[in-house]
């Protein structure tokens, strides 16, 4: 009976112990499959606008994505998510679908992004208008400085978007 | 202390049998494991993935002496190094991918044959619980080896599949840079999926191997009528001589000389693919170079995976995620979907027969319908036959609940 006590004391004792340090080792592991400090620190991008040209589908690259920058020609509809710039308005987004991440394509004839990946389709201003994608592409963090904007940084503009949830 | 001979030569069998108990291994696993004779060639089809798995394992080992982890360096350790200048890196990188491709299409053949007779049945339910997550690891593994070259479809297909991580409107893109290690695939990615492929998942596949020969062994294979056979009675009948009234055979030397036939056969058919044509396990996309800016304009993934690739498309985000996690897992259950008291091929099984059949044709109209592309007709069809297969498995519930006892 003393025995057993001791016995059970000894495997609680040792259980917990394992426990603890079992606990610790998945917290490391975790933390080794997390990105490096210096990926999440990827810097910004700055764009240059004014060389834009109407209809005509520039593709930028920030953090690893594609960022699409269009410049709108006077016949596509104005839209709260565009950036505007003057008199110019651009729609400004990751170019990554909303569905499972492939790149559309930018048909200019018709004036829209098509997904090979499975049939998804957005209209000018980013809207998910077929298919799959369940939202609409989505704006990166983005700051005007006359006509550059700078990608990573959350300028005025971008904020106001994002309080009215038009982010995505 | 154990009674040791002290005239047994080093390392005769009497000796071993005194250190290792060698004679009872060898009757426990090979020479008295009783393998009925009712059987057919598809009851070589394990054999035949035990072997391509080695295959694999060599050609990798191999592969592995040039290949580089390193998303600068990758791409052209595979497809300039190993391919034009290691003396016959050519034929392991060939041997690796028919290998990795062939291996799959026996997988099927051999799951396909355990449902046709009713093998997963009454005693048998760890045989294909552990086959099961064979098949969920290979997976994995096939998925992680793509990435290796870091082309074009190893790039897409990558970012796709930790998409699927997100949980829809769940939004977890947390989890999915986590997984990843980067915003987007990168080198890091490249780096981990490496470490899975070479080393974590073939242990894994090792061990779940033995594990799936292990639960072989108490309920023993099943035979082409599902009888219940009374393996010590066979194997006395046997041992004393009686080899033609026996029910069964010993595994070692036996069967296994079947076995090494239909392996045979099987590997002239492999090799006239590993030299002849390769070309269908090599996916032409992949030579050019991964590159963030720009998706191919179609991707899909290899053959084996078409099917339940499939049956994401046809949905919105969420019901494809959804759809798409109920087909990875549902074949797991069978055994405990199937109802029916009757461990039998399908053909005496009445209406279990259809929905066997109606299951595989099922799967190959999914598999051909991921490879093309997603417009007009095929979406419509690729609705139907996905709901088809979401069906199926309320649908055996209810069939085999029917069931009379034959
Ligand atoms: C267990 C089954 C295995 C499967 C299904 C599998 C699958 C694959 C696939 C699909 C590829 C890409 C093929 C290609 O593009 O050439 C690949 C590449 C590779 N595998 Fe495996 N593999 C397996 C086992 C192994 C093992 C055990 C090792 C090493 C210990 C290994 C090492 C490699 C290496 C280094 C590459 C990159 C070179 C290349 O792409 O040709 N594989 N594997
Ligand atoms: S990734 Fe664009 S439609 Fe699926």
């Amino acid at each position: 009976m003393k025995e057993q006590g001791r016995r059970d004391f000894m495997g609680m004792a040792l259980g917990g112990f394992t426990a603890l340090g079992g606990l610790g080792a998945l917290y490391a592991m975790k933390r080794s499959w997390d990105p490096l400090p210096s990926v999440k620190a990827a810097g910004f991008t700055t764009i240059d606008l004014s060389a834009a040209q109407e209809n005509v589908l520039n593709i930028e690259k920030w953090r690893g994505k594609p960022i699409f920058v269009l410049k709108k020609s006077a016949d596509m509809k104005a839209d709260d998510r565009d950036v505007v710039v003057g008199s110019d308005r651009f729609h400004v987004t990751i170019g990554l679908c909303t569905h499972l991440g492939c790149i559309p394509a930018y048909l200019p004839g018709e004036k829209i992004f098509r997904c090979a990946c499975h049939g998804g389709e957005f209209d000018a201003s980013g809207h998910e208008i077929f298919g799959p994608p369940p939202s609409p592409l989505e704006i990166p963090p983005f700051k005007l400085e006359g006509t550059t904007i700078v990608l990573g940084e959350e300028g005025p503009e971008f904020k106001k978007m994002k309080d009215a949830g038009l982010i995505a | 202390m154990a009674k040791f001979d002290e005239n047994a030569r080093p390392f005769s069998e009497k000796w071993l049998d005194e250190r290792l108990g060698v004679v009872t291994l060898k009757k426990v696993l090979s020479t008295e494991y009783w393998i009925p004779k009712d059987i057919n060639f598809l009851w070589a089809m394990g054999m035949v993935l035990a072997a391509t798995f080695g295959l694999l394992l060599i050609s990798g080992i191999f592969l592995l002496m040039y290949y580089k982890p390193d998303a600068a360096l990758a791409f052209d350790s595979v497809n300039y190094t190993i391919m034009t200048e290691v003396g016959y890196g050519w034929l392991w990188r060939h041997i690796h991918g028919v290998g990795a491709s062939i291996v799959f299409l026996i997988i099927y053949i051999h799951m396909f044959t355990g449902i046709y007779y009713g093998s997963y049945k009454k005693g048998r339910e760890m045989i294909w619980i552990s086959g099961m997550l064979l098949f969920v690891t290979f997976s994995a593994e096939a998925f992680s080896g793509y990435m290796l070259p870091w082309g074009q479809m190893s790039y897409w297909a990558g970012m796709v599949i930790t998409n699927l991580f997100s949980g829809g409107s769940l939004e977890a893109y947390g989890l999915v840079e986590w997984i990843r290690g980067d915003y987007v695939p990168g080198d890091a990615f490249l780096t981990r999926f490496f470490m899975l492929h070479v080393l974590l998942l073939p242990l894994v596949i090792i061990g779940l191997i033995v594990l799936h020969f292990g639960t072989l062994r108490l309920p023993h294979v099943n035979n082409q009528k599902g009888e219940e056979i009374d393996f010590e009675e066979a194997a006395e009948l046997y041992k004393a001589g009686k080899k033609k009234e026996s029910k069964v055979i010993p595994f070692n030397p036996v069967f296994l000389s079947k076995d090494i036939f239909v392996m045979g056969v099987y590997f002239i058919l492999f090799f006239y693919l590993v030299f002849y044509h390769f070309g269908f396990a090599m996916d032409p996309v992949n030579f050019d170079p991964a590159d963030g800016l720009k998706t191919p304009p179609h991707i899909y993934p290899e053959w084996y995976f078409l099917w339940s690739y499939e049956i994401l498309r046809p949905f919105n985000k969420d019901l494809g995620l959804i759809a798409f996690g109920i087909a990875q897992v549902a074949l797991f259950f069978l055994p405990f979907i199937d109802r029916s008291p009757n461990v039998a091929p399908a053909h005496k099984r009445g209406l279990f027969n259809i929905w066997f059949w109606v299951l595989l044709v099922d799967m190959i109209v999914l598999t051909i319908l991921g490879k093309l592309p997603p417009e007009g007709i095929y979406n419509d069809l690729g609705l139907v036959s996905a709901i088809v297969f979401l069906l199926l498995g309320p649908a055996l519930f209810v069939i085999t609940k029917m069931e009379k006892k034959i």
